[in-house]
């Protein structure tokens, strides 16, 4: 019994020594992390003159002129719109057309199957900032230019990889029982694709739609090549360009950074789980 | 490699092929044609109209001397590429860009394994932890890039925030001095990309199995040994396609280096696609801009290759086409 004790005793004096390293470290973490992001929203609050004397300061007082300003223009809805329904429509061409191609390479034995299977993985390797200055020119050419589709389809075409990438296993491995019930209950091969492998393949679909979805939202490349029109502008390139635009006006372009920020951080929080999963999951070593 | 990235897939260890031909009720061939083109179709237009078809005219254009506009005429050969190979801006271009890697590997990989490992620890308010880390990675690098400039003015919040902790002496041009801006763009990409690190090794972490640690405590082995000796080797894959992952991110900088120096000051931050925008968008120089552009995607080409032959072929399913879970 002693002998116990006094084994017991220095070990969890070590381990209450690692917890509290542990915080610490954690509390560091939140801090370097949560900081500059404060430093964006607080600051809004503020006005230029109080960020000047005092970066790291407080508001004093509160100043609501910032955000309400930004709110009360349509330039910020209008980039938030942009945005928007360029990475609908982008997740949607990927999701949608990825899913479909993803069924006939998982659930149709053809030839020439795997050589195509192996085409779009080959994809994976050509991330879209390597085609983007040939891509400029393409689509010049092919007249799309200052429209939503000319960043939403290449954003589609490059997100189809991953899409059927994560897809084909996942529909592979539906039992094939499930196929040969719905045959014989008179299903033709759309109809089971539409009203049963779907539906079943809610989760992986669920995952590539987020990815689709967070790629096109975050991207600042490409719509900086196809949009020279203000209007059109997404949100990144808004961002930047109101910071160049109005460098002098510091407090504004925080509270515009801020307010562009909750979109993300909103969506974020609502699908952690689905987004750090799709992430992680789709790159899972 | 194509073998590589296809086998897990085509055959799934233990698992029975789904569409056996049904003897019951043959389709007519016509009739599945018809499906499997009303089914590959529209991805097949898509992937190949953009992203094969640009990558493709892109290595046609590179061999021309052409600023966008008119015929396309003057054939140069491979002048655009020893011009852009042996120009010092590319080649100062491609430096930063093997040093931004570089610099990921030795600081953002130690620290993203050590913050995991303790992370990994029973602690309390571990998932809201988990959240707040993985923010930054949800921001677009425009906004990250936004941010970090607005911190890193002169006498801005960076430098009082430094002041205030007695880190005074160590106040730099952090964006205006050329012999510091690079490490001041990879501590940005290091605030925004640390937490996928984080996250991944966690879920790998979760992978191991807790008998594997016991099983070591109990032969005698000390708390660093199992780390050193047990997790991190099982972690082994994780790390992998982090590391992958990681040199093709820092092989594309682009948005962070746009937005907070233009590759500047005196080039110092110039990566090569900043240095392909600038050429082929900027300059109007799409022939040369192509050239650029062939170069990055053969250095990325090729690292895959190369990396998918010799690193990531030990991990048994090719981890690139694992499904998510």
């Amino acid at each position: 019994m002693s002998t116990v004790a006094t084994i017991a005793a220095p070990r969890a004096r070590k381990r209450s020594t690692g917890t509290a390293i542990t915080y610490v470290v954690a509390l560091v973490i939140i801090a370097v992390t949560v900081v500059p992001l404060l430093f964006v929203i607080v600051g809004g609050f503020r006005t230029t003159a109080q960020i000047n004397s005092d970066p790291a300061g407080l508001p004093s007082p509160w100043v609501w002129d910032n955000y309400r300003i930004i709110l009360g223009s349509s330039q910020f809805w209008r980039f938030l719109g942009n945005s928007a329904l360029i990475a609908v429509i982008a997740t949607v061409l990927a999701v949608g057309f990825g899913s479909m191609a993803a069924f006939a390479l998982s659930r149709y034995t053809f030839k020439g199957r795997d050589s195509i299977y192996t085409l779009f993985t080959l994809g994976l390797l050509f991330p879209l900032t390597v085609a983007t200055l040939p891509l400029y020119l393409w689509l010049r050419q092919l007249g799309l230019l200052e429209s939503p589709l000319g960043v939403a389809i290449p954003e589609a075409a490059f997100s189809l990889p991953v899409t059927i990438v994560i897809l084909r296993p996942f529909m592979h491995a539906i039992p094939g029982e499930i196929e040969d019930a719905a045959v014989l209950d008179g299903a033709t091969r759309v109809g089971f694709f539409w009203r049963i492998l779907l539906p079943l393949s809610m989760p992986a679909l669920t995952t590539v739609a987020v990815l689709a979805f967070v790629t096109s939202w975050n991207g600042y490349l490409l719509p900086l090549l196809v949009f020279n029109d203000s209007q059109h502008f997404t949100l990144p390139l808004g961002v930047a360009t109101f910071q160049s635009q109005y460098s002098q006006d510091t407090a504004r372009v925080l509270a515009f950074t801020a307010l562009s920020m909750i979109p993300a951080l909103g969506f974020f929080m609502l699908a952690e789980r689905r987004i750090v999963g799709g992430l992680t999951g789709s790159v899972k070593g | 490699m194509t073998t590589d990235l296809a086998t897990p897939v085509d055959r799934p260890p233990g698992e029975s092929k789904p569409t056996a031909p049904r003897p019951a009720r043959r389709r007519s061939s016509t009739r599945t044609k018809l499906e499997l083109a009303l089914f590959l179709g529209p991805a097949l237009v898509l992937f190949v109209g953009f992203v094969l078809v640009p990558i493709g005219i892109a290595v046609y254009y590179s061999l021309y001397d052409w600023n966008g506009f008119g015929p396309i005429s003057d054939f140069v050969g491979i002048k655009n590429y020893k011009d852009a190979l042996s120009g010092n801006v590319f080649q100062g271009a491609i430096g930063h860009n093997v040093i931004i890697a570089l610099l990921s590997l030795v600081v953002q990989l130690p620290l993203s394994i050590g913050l995991a490992l303790l992370l990994n620890r029973k602690l309390r308010g571990r998932g809201f932890l988990r959240v707040i880390v993985f923010a930054p990675y949800v921001l677009s690098e425009a906004i990250t890039a936004v941010i970090w400039l607005l911190m890193l003015q002169p006498n801005g919040f960076a430098d009082q925030f430094l002041r205030a902790v007695g880190l005074g002496g160590v106040i730099e041009q952090w964006l205006a001095n050329p012999k510091v801006v690079l490490y001041t763009l990879f501590v940005v990409i290091t605030w925004k990309y640390i937490g996928f690190g984080i996250i991944l090794l966690l879920a790998g972490l979760q992978g191991i199995p807790a008998e594997l640690r016991e099983a070591a405590a109990l032969d005698g082995a000390s708390a660093w040994q199992t780390t050193w000796h047990i997790v991190v080797p099982l972690l082994g894959p994780t790390i992998r396609i982090w590391i992958f992952l990681s040199v093709i991110g820092s092989l594309q900088l682009f948005d962070l280096v746009w937005i907070m120096t233009l590759g500047g000051p005196a080039n110092a931050t110039t990566t090569m696609a900043s240095y392909m925008i600038d050429h082929g968008f900027k300059r109007y120089e799409f022939g040369y801009g192509s050239a650029v552009a062939v170069v990055l995607f053969a250095v990325c080409f090729v690292f895959a290759l190369l990396y998918q032959r010799f690193a990531l072929r030990r991990d048994t399913a090719g981890a690139l086409t694992r499904m998510a879970g």
